[in-house]
């Protein structure tokens, strides 16, 4: 290219030239009947070797005053030429994304269902909630043998050695009647191994197995679940039992829901409680006459729940605890009887039976 | 303890209140309702009426009597009866037309036998007096004629069921139940046992205690001339009846309403049936006595009895013997009433399977102070209702027992409870249960010898361990009929619940900050999500296994999971052991699963298995509970009793991928239970390592064993095993085939220490692909670890992405083609060095495994 050509011979730059070419590129876009036409009509009408770019590149060969004009000319076609190829690359797109997208449109509903589902047994996962509600409270967990021995799963507990629950028609004996081991009957022999082997103060929940030589039915079986608790401090009261009942019931069961005491009798707790729970369904009113009934509390009102107790100083002083200096309180319930009121389970023949149908609803959590 | 409403109100001034009013004070107190029976509230239009003429009819199967009844009308009825043992001038109840009768039983005028029947002449049955009877039941003949039946014979009637628990014995009485319920409703006791039997000089029948230490009270008294034809009145029978016993006669009868009425168990002897003087001993070697049920009972060296020259006549509060027993011919009859040893027979009572009405007072604590008020009311009786004459004398052999008293400060109770009671308040509490206050004392536990009423004896040690000090101190003397009263914290309980558990406030105590889980727990949990997010469904299953189980697992002789715990007293003779592995449960859960329908299933459990060290002591020392054991003793015990750690077990079946609409899923596989082992050992945070073994009850050919290598050792340790089952052991438990399982003990994973943040590189990655031929039988373990360890650093990732075996690598051989990842942290590799750190790790192959770079 060269600085000495004459404007006048310059035609690309005429304004009928870049008139015509505006006009060829505006028909070409407009033809375009797909995105793949409209990018050969860019290539053709706005590529580098268009009739417009080619203009383009004699606008140097002017002399500097008619640049101006010219490179104004040119710059007003480029501008029409790409405003036309962007509404009309946006009308095709359209256009594709209505045919194109539709076509490929699947059942979302079609069930993806190739990986199994499992879960985690209500019992288990109702022990952990039960936990937790104390942990959150200061407690820690406490663990210990299923096969136990016999001193701490009954005389360290203050349960006489004739008492009617150390007969083989309550507790699985393990070899002989006197070898001094015992299938533990409650969770209570992990309290001893707390108070024997934690510093004072002692707070610990302690889930776990438990066996009882009942024969499975609905609402028996003879390996079951407890929770227990037990504090130990100085100072400790039923007071301070029943408001941590209380707080454990309205974190199990929603705010307002309390328990109630009443005497009862256990070895290793004086005085000792049968706890119950206010009926988190109906929330008492089942019980006036009148009212409708309530399925979850058999229209009482309230449903039994557990035992507790502060606990019996001849426990402290087997475990070598002063009574005179500590004091404290104990409490258990039954998981499984807790799933059947909290979950309506109706058979806890199903709790044991492993009956997939059963436990996956369950989830991850209760 | 069934207590008829009617008869507490005889001790009681009830005010009008429900049974259910009275049931919930009572359970308030601690004598738990179990259940109310209302007895008589329907019966309606049933008076006495007096037969004046009966006619027999003929010509019908059985004899029907017409008969004209006075029952206080105008005029007589006319009433059809099926019933001869009346005769006329009898007075009897009569059911008149509209009449309603126990079960909404509802009597008419109606033609019958070709008579007209205006009403019913009533049987005891019919009245619900008795289960049956055999006739009509015939009233005195000064009863009122046309008076109401239901209020004459006090027909209508609740009866509360109580719940005792075990340390009331005094509540299986009317006596203890109306003084409960005397205090509840604040309202007099009239105390059916405050009365003075008549002194009276001699002995009744000779009679010692042998052994102080099985019976410390011993009582006889005797009544001659008595009508063993004499029927129990029908007050008496009506109440046993609703007091759920059988009326069996009126001697018997007798026995058994002072028993109820009062607590205090009685025995009747025929007195001509005695031979010598009777002594309450133990039994000896190879006695033998024949009880009343006509079962001859070898007795057991503990057994307390009582016995005559001839030997055993009785098994002291448990069951009297069939030789002694009051006959139909009985005329001279010796009560006994006496004070046993409760753990004596509690003791007697197990052994011989035998529970009676005597033997749960007397395990639960009979009031000392009773037999002699008892035996006189029972002579009264007899003598009032059966003819009798009493006897001269009474026979009272005693051991001398001094009463238990507990002295505590007066504020006790209200610091058990965390409510002050005032002092006044602990006083009448205590006062109202029975007690004695006194003021002032050394504070403890003193007295209380005698036969042990609940078991557990204060040492004199315990005692002072029991003892609460303090100021303002009362001294507290429990009543005869409280021997469950022995320490400070059990009268903190009777002023707490007499107060009322209803008042304790709530008060939640500040516990000190906790720890939260443990490691240990936290991963049980994280185990259990990993596994149920995988696809597993968590079962608890029974830890009771049989024989057949460890036969079905193909467990040689002498397998460590063949030492087994075996229980005494089994649910089922089949499962005797305590489980040494998790699999029998599973597998057994598997098959009821697809037994009902669920073919694909795929199960885990987390829970302990029981392993009984070869050299443990056979017997866990029972220690001492008046202090803490030595840690030797706690030592002793824990050597008995058997290793038990925590494990993991997976088993599946069927499809673990499943088939559907995009095409055909993935049976369950050997893979599949060793990813599971891999899957809970990630979220245990451990590596596994995955060899090939061959351990029962998997497939020899399909059976991985799963180590971990403590890094700071290098040493190995196996934790478990998975793979497919062997054949034999689908068949055994009936598997579906190719049944995979895994299982890994939990607790013998370390705990993980805290996770290093890797380091993570921005240079670019460099991949090199290599295919490596390598003898069939070598475990791709050992390729993929000499690859890693050839690579060194610079390997990021290394995957295998294909297995192939087939004519093109010859027979005997497998290709491998791995897929290496490298990467610098520090730079850009170039391809000098990746290709350098791919030939030094197939160089490293080659030398360990003999693998050869396919193409090369």
């Amino acid at each position: 290219m060269s600085n000495t050509y004459d404007p006048v011979e310059v035609t690309p730059l005429h304004a009928d030239e870049v008139g015509r070419a505006q006009a060829d590129a505006l028909a070409a876009i407009a033809a375009a009947n797909d995105l793949e036409d409209l990018k050969k009509a860019r290539l053709a009408h706005a590529g580098d070797r268009s009739p417009i770019a080619l203009a383009n590149r004699e606008i140097g060969a002017l002399p500097p005053a008619a640049r101006a004009e010219a490179g104004k000319r040119i710059g007003t076609a480029r501008k029409a030429i790409g405003e036309a190829l962007a509404a009309r690359q946006a009308e095709l797109e359209a256009e594709r994304d209505a045919r194109v997208l539709v076509e490929e449109t699947v059942d979302v509903s079609l069930p993806w269902d190739r990986a199994p589902r499992g879960a985690r047994h209500p019992l288990t996962t109702l022990q952990e909630r039960i936990a937790d509600a104390f942990v959150a409270m200061g407690y820690e967990v406490a663990e210990g043998p299923e096969l136990e021995g016999e001193w701490f799963n009954f005389d360290a507990l203050n349960i006489a050695p004739d008492h009617p629950a150390r007969s083989d028609h309550d507790t699985f004996f393990v070899e002989s009647t006197e070898s001094g081991k015992v299938l533990r009957t409650q969770t209570s022999p992990v309290q001893i191994r707390a108070l024997l082997s934690r510093p004072l103060p002692v707070y610990v929940v302690s889930p776990g197995k438990t066996f009882r030589t009942d024969e499975l039915d609905a609402t028996h079986t003879p390996v079951f679940h407890q929770v227990e608790g037990l504090a130990i401090d100085k100072g400790l009261t039923m007071a301070h039992l029943k408001g941590t009942l209380d707080r454990f019931a309205e974190v199990m069961f929603g705010e307002g829901i309390r328990t109630r005491f009443r005497p009862n009798y256990f070895p290793f707790t004086e005085p000792s409680a049968e706890m119950d729970l206010l009926c988190f369904v109906c929330r008492g009113s089942s019980a006036v006459p009148g009212n409708p009934a309530c399925r979850t509390c058999k229209s009482e009102g309230w449903i039994e729940w557990g035992g507790c107790g502060m606990v019996n100083p001849r426990v402290l002083i087997a475990c070598g605890v002063d009574p005179s200096v500590y004091s404290g309180f104990a409490f258990g319930m039954g998981i499984e009887r807790t799933l059947m009121f909290r979950h309506n389970a109706e058979d806890m023949r199903d709790m044991v039976e492993g009956d997939v149908r059963f436990t996956l609803p369950f989830g991850m959590e209760v | 303890m069934k207590v008829p409403l009617s008869w507490l109100r005889e001790y009681v001034d009830l005010p009008a209140v429900t049974a259910h009013e009275v049931a919930d004070k009572l359970t308030a107190a601690g004598l738990k309702l179990e259940s109310i029976t209302a007895y008589g509230h329907e019966i309606k239009n049933v008076v006495v009426g007096r037969v004046l003429a009966i006619e027999e009819l003929a010509g019908f199967k059985k004899p029907i009597r017409h008969c004209r009844v006075e029952v206080g009308e105008a005029a007589p009825r006319e009433i059809v009866c099926g019933a001869v043992n009346f005769v006329e001038g009898d007075v009897v109840p009569v059911a008149l037309p509209g009449a309603v009768l126990p079960g909404g039983f509802e009597i008419a005028s109606r033609k019958t036998y070709g008579r007209l029947s205006d009403g019913m002449i009533c049987s005891e049955a019919e009245l619900g007096i008795a289960e049956s009877s055999p006739g009509i039941l015939l009233l005195p003949q000064d009863t009122p004629i046309g008076a109401d039946v239901v209020e004459l014979l006090g027909l209508r009637d609740d009866v509360l069921e109580l719940e005792i628990t075990p340390d009331r014995g005094y509540a299986l009485s009317i006596r203890g139940v109306a003084r409960e319920a005397a205090t509840a409703f604040g309202v007099p006791f009239r105390d059916p046992g405050a009365v003075e039997p008549p002194a009276v000089a001699g002995e009744s029948w000779p009679a010692s205690i042998a052994d102080p230490t099985a019976c410390d009270r011993f009582v006889l008294r005797s009544v001659s001339g008595f009508d063993p034809a004499a029927e129990s009145p029908l007050w008496m029978r009506l109440r046993l009846v609703r007091a759920g016993m059988r009326p069996v006669s009126l001697a018997v009868d007798v026995t058994n309403y002072i028993m109820l009425e009062l607590g205090q168990p009685l025995h009747a002897f025929d007195r001509s049936r005695l031979s010598g003087g009777i002594v309450v001993r133990r039994a000896r070697a190879g006695e033998t006595l024949e009880t009343l049920d006509h079962v001859v009972r070898k007795l057991h060296e503990d057994d307390i009895l009582i016995t005559d020259d001839s030997g055993p006549i009785s098994m002291a509060g448990t069951m009297g013997g069939l030789h002694t027993e009051i006959s139909a011919a009985s005329s001279d009859i010796v009560i006994e009433a006496a004070h046993f040893s409760a753990t004596g027979i509690a003791r007697e009572s197990r052994r011989h399977n035998l529970v009676s009405e005597a033997s749960k007072r007397f395990e639960r604590g009979v009031d000392r102070e009773l037999p002699l008020i008892a035996s006189w009311r029972a002579v009264q009786l007899l003598v009032e209702l059966g003819g009798a004459t009493a006897e001269p004398g009474v026979t009272h052999a005693q051991v001398e027992a001094a009463p238990i008293t507990i002295t505590i400060p007066a504020g006790h109770p209200g610091r058990v409870a965390g409510l002050p009671y005032t002092r006044e308040t602990v006083v009448r509490r205590l006062e109202q249960v029975g007690c004695t206050v006194a003021d002032g004392g050394v504070a403890g536990v003193r007295g209380g010898q005698g036969v042990a009423a609940t078991g557990v004896v204060s040492s004199g040690d315990l005692a002072d361990k029991l003892a609460v000090q303090g100021d303002d101190l009362i001294t507290v003397t429990p009543p005869s009929w409280r021997p469950d009263l022995t320490d400070p914290n059990d009268l903190a309980e009777e002023v707490i619940r007499l107060e009322g558990y209803e008042h304790l406030p709530s008060v939640l105590p500040a516990a000190p900050a906790g720890a939260g889980l443990t490691e240990g727990q936290r991963r049980r949990r994280r185990v259990g999500r990993a596994l149920a997010a995988a696809g597993y469904v968590e079962v608890l299953s029974y830890p009771f296994i049989g024989e057949r189980d460890l036969d079905g697992l193909q467990l040689p002789e002498g397998d460590a999971r063949r030492r087994v715990s075996r229980l005494v007293n089994p649910l089922s003779e089949d499962e005797p052991f305590m489980r040494t592995t998790l699999l029998p449960g599973l597998l057994k859960t598997l098959v009821r699963n697809v037994g009902r329908g669920s073919g694909d299933v795929a199960l885990f459990e987390i829970g302990l298995v029981y392993r009984p060290d070869a050299d443990a002591p056979a017997a866990a020392p029972v220690l001492a509970v008046d202090r803490r054991p030595t840690p030797e003793e706690l030592a002793e015990i824990e050597k008995a009793l058997p290793r038990q750690p925590q494990r993991v077990a997976v088993v599946l079946a069927g499809e673990f991928e499943r088939s559907g609409w995009w095409g055909a899923g993935r049976q369950a596989s050997w893979a599949d239970a060793v990813e599971a082992a891999r899957t809970l050992a990630r979220a245990a945070g451990v590596e596994l390592g995955v060899n090939a073994d061959q351990h029962e009850p998997w497939h020899p050919g399909r059976c991985a064993v799963l180590t971990v290598t403590d890094a700071a050792t290098g040493e190995t340790v196996t934790v478990g095993h998975a793979g497919e089952l062997h054949p034999r052991v689908i068949e055994a438990y009936g598997l579906p085939p190719r049944t995979a399982a895994m299982e890994l003990e939990l607790s013998a994973l370390a705990l993980p220490d805290p996770v290093q943040t890797p380091t993570v590189s921005a240079y670019p990655v460099a991949t090199q692909d290599v295919a490596l031929t390598v003898p069939a039988n070598t475990p791709v373990a050992e390729v993929e670890a000499a690859l890693r360890a050839g690579a060194g650093d610079l390997l990021e990732g290394i995957r295998l992405f294909d297995v192939y075996t087939g004519e093109q690598v010859g027979e005997g051989n497998k290709s491998l083609a791995y897929s290496l990842r490298f990467r610098a942290p520090d730079r850009t590799l170039t391809a000098e060095e990746t290709t350098a750190a791919r030939d030094a790790a197939v160089a490293l192959a080659a030398e360990r495994t003999g693998a050869q770079l396919r193409g090369a």
